[in-house]
């Protein structure tokens, strides 16, 4: 793995090597120094042309953790603010020693661009691209599913596993939303089934190839039993007529497509509720939802950590320049780690 | 003294091999004996071996974007009219768009006067519909058309005339001079912050859709419009399935209306989006496949009348950047013929005389251009481009004539090559090399051709 731009740049193997990853790197943050070496001298840098604290701080965190030196570059008060183009910001990074850059930015394609331009040497990871990709959210979604439905006692992470089988349920404005696009794409590739749940408007003209089922009626696909729903914010704007009128009133989008106690009520035992944040509680999620003991969400975030060490430790430490998968407990700086990653258990 | 030109077994519109002499401007003799006719006169002879070669009338383009004045960093007057020679070209139809905008006749003279002094082809300047291309008052049409210039062709192009009172007024309005609309068709509510096709690509991308209907709603308006107030329409590059069965539809009733296709969107498709790289960015956005096979279709059958570049140059630091904040366009004279060659005659679909009739003859008569597109016969106006069908060459956009590097057909093979390009007797491209006077500064402009 050179870059990380799209979940589907991984295949169903390097898919669960970032997870089995991410389960080592989150073992270690239980402990109660959560630092390790790995990355010692190595140079991050988080360049956010959108405002995102969540992802940045998640981000910054990761790298922390692994001991990278960590540069927060921000499009606001800096020069990209007074029309510096991307290329020159990149040419900047590059001569500073980046070693990866983690890019937030509001046009897709912006990572794949800054990753094949020629303008740096630096692992690009794409922390979310327009309406394109969000791979690393993506992934620790697939970390929490994977812990709550694909685990058991004695592989509490699931470790090795895949998420065949499992029924998942995405809610709410795919056409926006990369978040949606990469969990099509992972979810699928980890074997889960996949229904989009969308007003007709807020799903893409071009839905027809995705890997996915399509409904417009949540309640039906409630009555199905999915073993999790992943609700997506929606934006208040997207009602009015500037933000493109999709839908008449944010009250009929609660009462079609909100996730409440009613609806949370009916789902099987075992279904967890997820969410990317942050929530408009009271459009796509009630209150009782978010808090209820299914919702993962705050889970979510703490999974975000490990997944993104994982990334970053794969990207600058493992041995994805030459394309080969790392070699079987290839985490030398985790030893310390009880390594369970060639564990594959039938579930 | 003039020089002569013999083309030597040269097949006119790709028919039996013959000699034709240009002389005087003109063609001035066709058949075994033209050379007898050189012979009698004064002038240098030159004789150029055009075996195997085909021979056409100069090609004219009816959507051109040649920049000046205003844009003059992504290219000249004088660069694009070499460019144009380069592709085979003896006239282009230069957009409006232009700063300041060409909506007035002083804007249009100007123009015009640069591509006379520039030499390489006639310029056309096309006149703007609205004032400024803000779709909202009617530019002095009648003024322009007036004019030295001498305008016939009106477009708003890179915006559509949306409004439809402004719409039907302006094909109104253009009858009393026999002008036409050329309307770029585009419902902007429907395409705010369009990137690309909306289709399987831009969902699985994520970049903002375009959809056929935005430009497909509008033909059916303005073939409507057209027919109610029995005026001339010209559809600016037609890019859809639809688009095509509307424009059949609207001729099948009578309808005096006309439509041009752009030479990438019958080879492009919206997969070429996939790698973000905004060379493939251009309005209308590349389509399906689908829509491809269409407007080939459409312009075999006749549906679609004319060939146009919508030869649009562009900086470097314009399209060197992500695809959202990239430039719309692309450019198209130096390989328009090519393409077409490849997606058309190489394919059977048409012949040379149907390259004649899109490429030449039908830009010319909806440009009401009077002595280009002319049959290749004794008398005409030596107005002709020699084209080598089995020659082959890789794209390679910094070696072109333009001053632009944004051609989306870079490192691709295309057959074909342009061998001379005459104006009016005169060889603007001989050897496949422009041919630079040092007397006219416009031959000086623009990139040199290795």
């Amino acid at each position: 793995m050179r870059h990380l731009l799209s979940t589907t740049d991984l295949d169903r193997a390097a898919a669960v090597r970032v997870l089995d990853t991410a389960a080592q790197m989150a073992a270690t943050q239980g402990r109660q120094i959560k630092k390790l070496p790995t990355l010692r001298g190595r140079t991050v840098v988080n360049l956010f042309f959108e405002d995102s604290t969540r992802t940045r701080i998640s981000f910054e965190t990761a790298a922390k953790r692994l001991s990278a030196d960590v540069i927060n570059f921000s499009a606001k008060g800096s020069s990209v603010s007074k029309g510096e183009s991307l290329k020159d910001t990149a040419l900047t990074l590059q001569a500073m020693g980046a070693d990866a850059i983690v890019i937030r930015h509001q046009a897709s394609g912006a990572p794949h661009t800054l990753a094949h331009a020629g303008w740096t040497d630096a692992a690009v990871v794409n922390a979310g691209d327009g309406m394109h990709q969000h791979p690393t959210q993506a992934l620790l979604d697939a970390f929490t599913l994977r812990r709550h439905l694909a685990g058991d006692a004695g592989n509490p992470d699931g470790v090795g596993r895949d998420l065949a089988g499992l029924h998942v349920a995405i809610v709410g404005d795919v056409l926006h939303s990369r978040v949606a696009r990469s969990n099509v794409d992972l979810l699928h590739t980890l074997g889960a089934r996949v229904t989009l749940v969308a007003p007709p408007t807020l799903l893409p003209v071009g839905v027809g190839p995705w890997p996915a089922a399509v409904s417009y009626r949540l309640d039906d696909v409630l009555a199905q039993g999915p073993d999790a729903v992943m609700m997506l914010r929606v934006q208040r704007e997207r009602m009015s007529t500037a933000g493109g009128g999709f839908f008449p009133s944010p009250l009929e989008y609660t009462r079609l497509y909100g996730l409440d106690a009613r609806r949370l009520a009916t789902l099987p035992d075992h279904s967890i509720v997820l969410h990317p944040g942050p929530m408009n509680r009271g459009l796509e999620i009630s209150a009782d939802a978010a808090d209820s003991p299914r919702a993962v969400i705050v889970e979510q975030v703490a999974n975000g950590v490990a997944v993104r060490m994982a990334v970053l430790y794969l990207l600058l430490a493992g041995d994805g320049d030459t394309g080969a998968a790392p070699a079987t407990g290839a985490v030398p700086a985790l030893t310390s780690v009880p390594t369970t990653a060639t564990e594959v258990s039938p579930r | 003294m003039t020089t002569q030109y013999l083309l030597k077994d040269v097949a006119p519109l790709g028919g039996e091999p013959t000699d034709v002499l240009v002389a005087g401007g003109l063609v001035a003799a066709v058949g075994a004996g033209a050379g007898d006719a050189a012979e009698n006169a004064p002038d240098d002879l030159h004789v150029i071996d055009a075996t195997g070669m085909v021979l056409l009338p100069g090609l004219v383009d009816l959507h051109t974007h040649l920049r000046e004045p205003g844009r003059e960093d992504a290219e000249t007057v004088a660069s694009g009219t070499r460019a144009a020679a380069a592709g085979g070209f003896t006239a282009v139809h230069a957009m409006a768009n232009t700063t300041p905008t060409q909506d007035t006749a002083g804007v249009v003279e100007q123009v015009w006067r640069l591509g006379r002094e520039a030499g390489w082809v006639d310029v056309h300047p096309v006149g703007a519909v609205s004032v400024g291309l803000a779709g909202e008052h009617l530019a002095e049409l009648a003024a322009m058309a007036d004019s030295a210039a001498r305008v016939r062709v009106f477009s708003d192009d890179g915006k559509c005339v949306h409004d439809p009172v402004l719409m039907r007024r302006a094909l109104e309005y253009t009858k009393a001079f026999d002008g036409v609309v050329a309307q770029h068709a585009q419902e902007p509510r429907l395409t705010e912050g369009a990137q690309m096709h909306e289709g399987v690509v831009s969902a699985e991308i994520g970049l903002a859709g375009w959809p056929a209907v935005a430009e497909e709603a509008i033909i059916a308006r303005d073939v409507l419009l057209a027919e109610h107030v029995g005026a001339r329409l010209h559809v600016c590059h037609l890019s859809t399935a639809g688009s095509v069965e509307l424009v059949r539809w609207a001729k099948s009733r009578g309808i005096d209306v006309t439509a041009e296709v752009t030479p990438h969107h019958l080879v492009l498709t919206d997969e070429e989006a996939r790698g973000y790289d905004p060379v493939f960015k251009v309005n209308p956005p590349l389509r399906t496949q689908a829509d491809v096979d269409a407007v080939r279709a459409g312009l075999a059958d006749g549906t679609i009348d004319i060939v146009a570049t919508d030869h649009a140059p562009h900086t470097r630091e314009d399209k060197d950047c992500e695809w959202a904040a990239a430039a719309f366009g692309m450019t198209g004279l130096e390989t328009a013929l090519s393409v077409v060659q490849q997606t058309m005659v190489d394919t059977g679909r048409m012949t040379w005389a149907d390259v004649a009739r899109v490429l030449s003859e039908n830009p010319a008569r909806i440009g009401r251009v009077a002595d280009q597109g002319r049959p290749l016969a004794v008398g005409e106006p030596a107005n002709l481009v020699l084209v080598d069908p089995a020659a082959r060459r890789v794209v390679v956009p910094e070696q072109q004539a333009t001053a632009a590097a944004n051609s989306p057909l870079r490192g691709r093979e295309l057959p074909g090559r342009v061998v001379a390009t005459f104006l009016r007797g005169r060889a603007t491209v001989l050897d496949g090399v422009p041919q630079d006077d040092p007397a006219r500064p416009g031959f000086a402009a623009g990139r040199v051709t290795p």
